[in-house]
């Protein structure tokens, strides 16, 4: 009976261990959830209206890369915080393009979902590196630097349970700020608005949507491009506000751990952030366990798990809450179905 | 005569919309060449395409040893794409082929070393068998989430693409390090290796890969099994009606597709590599899905397309060191590839061409959404 009691010992330890560290833990979830969260909210916006995406991945790599060009090319004319700042715009300017390629292959063209996805991704991963190679690397020379943080004054942190919340959503730079109200504006818009009403209708039953006079091709074009443009906005976080350079392939499986969170999440804006803070708490705890290890047996225990384990973590969560998840929510019913109407074909 | 122009007319029409896709491609990269010539330092250069494209070429059929890259750099992909194939003539999108890819050559590596010393007779198929059975379990992991669950098996598979990235770099760290070697990789195969059977590369994994592609074409035309496995693809509902096991069906074609993968990861290990070393290259996992949905998941298409993309590989690095166009430019030229075939009212618009009388279904019951058609709901 020993090692029960000393399994319970850990387990206590552990959550003992969890609670200390989580002030110093939440900024960092944040940040790593961000690029999840946009990603999310992109597949949540255009699966409500029926068009699947996959593609998500490719789109941040592209969004990112085509940020970090425009700091790249422009920072010495024009300065690095201009620089940085156009280097968003041309990042959400780019997803939103892409989200149009992708509207046009499946609402119009209505190419498998799927595929069209796929395709996206490897278009990213092959244009990316292509341009890295011919324009980046031979030139040598670094970006435009990453978008300064801001700073709460220093008294806030140390404010009773509010402190800390404060400093997760406000002790960031501006995209991972605005995450946020992001969340809740498009919690409300999708919920309490004739735009959620109509990118519902659509999603559900496009024909009974239709027959009331919604024009459900133009709905879900506007719904992916806006979506898109928020995928587009997590690349130029990666690039412009987190790390400041690229690397071929830097999304790193971004874009399907955000698919798991929209999933998990069960299509709704709000759900798929709570999904996006469990990722980067996952993640955030492989670095915060090497950074601040704890004492005793736990942390001997803690040590022992290789670190490739801690960074296979998110992905290995993403299958078991994909597994757990799915089977118990449902998709929006018109989810990947191309609309076709009647009298054309 | 006549019978000639009636084949003649079958081919065409089976392969002109994936030749055309092809041209069609390569005309939209070479814009991209062109245009992006204008940023380097040799600057606009309107002829770049053709002069990479040409050593291209030449680097692919060129010489006796750029064919024998070629049939090397295609003998995975033919196995690759068989598993992308299977795979969708089921209705499902098996884009785990690299992480099954590696799991089969770590799985193919790590037995070869063991048994570097032993007669190659026994050595080669074990190494082969321990290949084949790690891209299995692999598969199954996705292919049974999928039956059991309805997890979508695009998300499982690319997760586990990333997840055998980092554990197989932590195995060949921690547990498998071969000692007298400055970086973390697998022992020497030794023995294991698969023998050369002409020339300085061209080895046993060839003629195997190509005989894979009757192999499969045999299961997926004249066994029952197959027969499930495409009614299930192409419609589970009536699939269960008839008493057939979508569930089990499932299962079994991605285990079947992983297997696959992993024989391409396990040949490429030991006719190629020679040892497991973290960051070995997995292209053909992508490559493959390119060369399935190239060959319309039809295995002699299959084995066409991937001669034609292991020639792009092979032909690559020679057109980066003469023209100094990025090797990249392969993907983009796969992608268009992918965009003109999923998309393919594209290539009739620009080439005028009729839809077939015939309508190719392969594309068409690929998937739906998440989980919804192909599953169904797990038994009570």
């Amino acid at each position: 009976m020993e090692w029960l009691g000393t399994f319970l010992r850990l387990i206590w330890e552990l959550a003992v261990y969890l609670v200390t560290v989580l002030p110093d833990m939440l900024p960092i979830i944040l940040f790593l959830a961000t690029p999840l969260a946009l990603g999310a909210l992109c597949g949540v916006i255009g699966e409500r209206s029926g068009v699947v995406n996959i593609g998500i991945e490719g789109i941040m790599l592209t969004a990112a890369f085509f940020g970090y060009l425009t700091g790249f090319a422009l920072h010495n004319a024009i300065g690095s915080g201009p620089s940085l700042a156009l280097g968003i715009v041309v990042s959400v300017f780019v997803g939103a393009l892409l989200g149009l390629v992708h509207a046009w292959l499946t609402v119009s063209v209505r190419a498998d979902q799927i595929i069209a996805g796929t395709m996206m991704n490897i278009a990213a991963f092959g244009v990316t590196g292509y341009l890295n190679r011919l324009i980046i690397t031979p030139s040598g020379l670094g970006g435009a630097g990453v978008i300064t943080p801001f700073h709460l004054p220093d008294g806030v942190a140390n404010l009773p349970l509010v402190g800390p919340i404060l400093v997760m959503f406000f002790d960031q730079g501006p995209i991972a700020m605005s995450v946020l109200f992001i969340v809740i504006a498009l919690q409300i818009a999708l919920f309490r608005t004739k735009w959620g009403l109509r990118t519902r209708a659509v999603g559900e039953h496009p024909k009974a949507a239709d027959t009331v006079g919604i024009d459900v091709y133009r709905q879900r074009y506007q719904n992916v491009i806006f979506g898109c443009a928020l995928a587009g906005l997590a690349g130029a976080f990666l690039t412009l506000e987190s790390t400041g350079s690229f690397q071929n392939g830097m999304t790193g499986g971004r874009g399907f751990i955000a698919l798991a969170a929209m999933i998990f999440g069960r299509w709704t804006p709000i759900g798929a952030f709570g999904g996006a803070l469990l990722f980067g708490t996952a993640t955030a705890l492989g670095v915060v366990i090497n950074v601040r290890v704890p004492e005793g047996d736990l942390g001997t225990v803690l040590k022992s798990i290789p670190t490739f384990w801690y960074a296979a973590l998110p992905y290995l969560m993403t299958i078991v809450i994909l597994a757990g998840v799915v089977g118990r929510s449902t998709p929006p019913a018109a989810d990947g179905v191309p609309y076709v109407k009647e009298g054309k074909s | 005569m006549t019978r000639v122009r009636t084949f003649a007319r079958q081919i065409w029409q089976v392969a002109s919309i994936p030749l055309l896709a092809i041209v069609l491609a390569f005309i939209v990269a070479a814009v991209v060449i062109v245009v992006s010539s204008v940023f380097t330092s040799s600057g606009f250069e309107p002829l770049l395409p053709l002069a990479a494209y040409g050593s291209l070429l030449a680097g692919a059929f060129g010489s006796g040893t750029g064919i024998a890259n070629t049939l090397v750099a295609a003998a995975p992909l033919i196995l690759g794409g068989l598993a992308v194939g299977l795979g969708f003539k089921a209705g499902l999108f098996n884009i785990g082929v690299a992480g099954q890819f590696l799991v089969g050559a770590f799985g193919a590596a790590v037995v070869g070393a063991r048994l570097a010393d032993a007669p190659a007779a026994v050595a080669v198929p074990l190494a082969m068998v321990a290949g084949a059975l790690g891209g299995a379990a692999f598969g199954f992991i996705p292919g049974f989430l999928k039956a059991r669950t309805g997890a979508h098996e695009v998300v499982t598979t690319i997760m586990l693409n990333n997840a055998a990235v980092l554990l197989l770099t932590w195995a060949v760290n921690d547990l498998v390090r071969a000692p007298g070697f400055s970086f973390p990789r697998t022992g020497e195969i030794g023995n294991s290796a698969l023998p050369v059977l002409l020339g300085r590369n061209l080895h046993l994994g060839i003629p195997l890969a190509v005989l894979t592609v009757f192999v499969v074409r045999w299961l997926l035309e004249r066994t029952t099994i197959g027969f499930e496995i495409r009614t299930v693809g192409q419609n589970p509902n009536a699939a269960r009606y008839a008493g057939m096991r979508p569930i089990f069906i499932i299962a079994l074609t991605m285990t079947l597709s992983g297997l696959l993968a992993g024989v391409a990861g396990a040949i490429q290990m030991l006719g190629v590599i020679g040892f497991y070393a973290p960051g070995i290259t997995a292209s053909v996992g992508f490559d493959s899905i390119a060369v399935a949905l190239l060959g319309r998941s039809n295995p002699i298409g299959i084995l066409f397309a991937a001669i034609l993309f292991g020639a792009f590989r092979a032909g690559a690095p020679l057109m980066q060191i003469e023209t100094s166009v990025p090797i990249e430019v392969i993907d983009i030229i796969q992608a268009l590839v992918i965009l003109f075939l999923a998309a393919d009212l594209i290539v009739r618009r620009v080439f005028r061409i009729r839809a077939p009388k015939v309508e190719l279904t392969e594309l068409k019951t690929v998937t739906q959404s998440w989980g919804g058609a192909a599953s169904g709901t797990p038994p009570p």
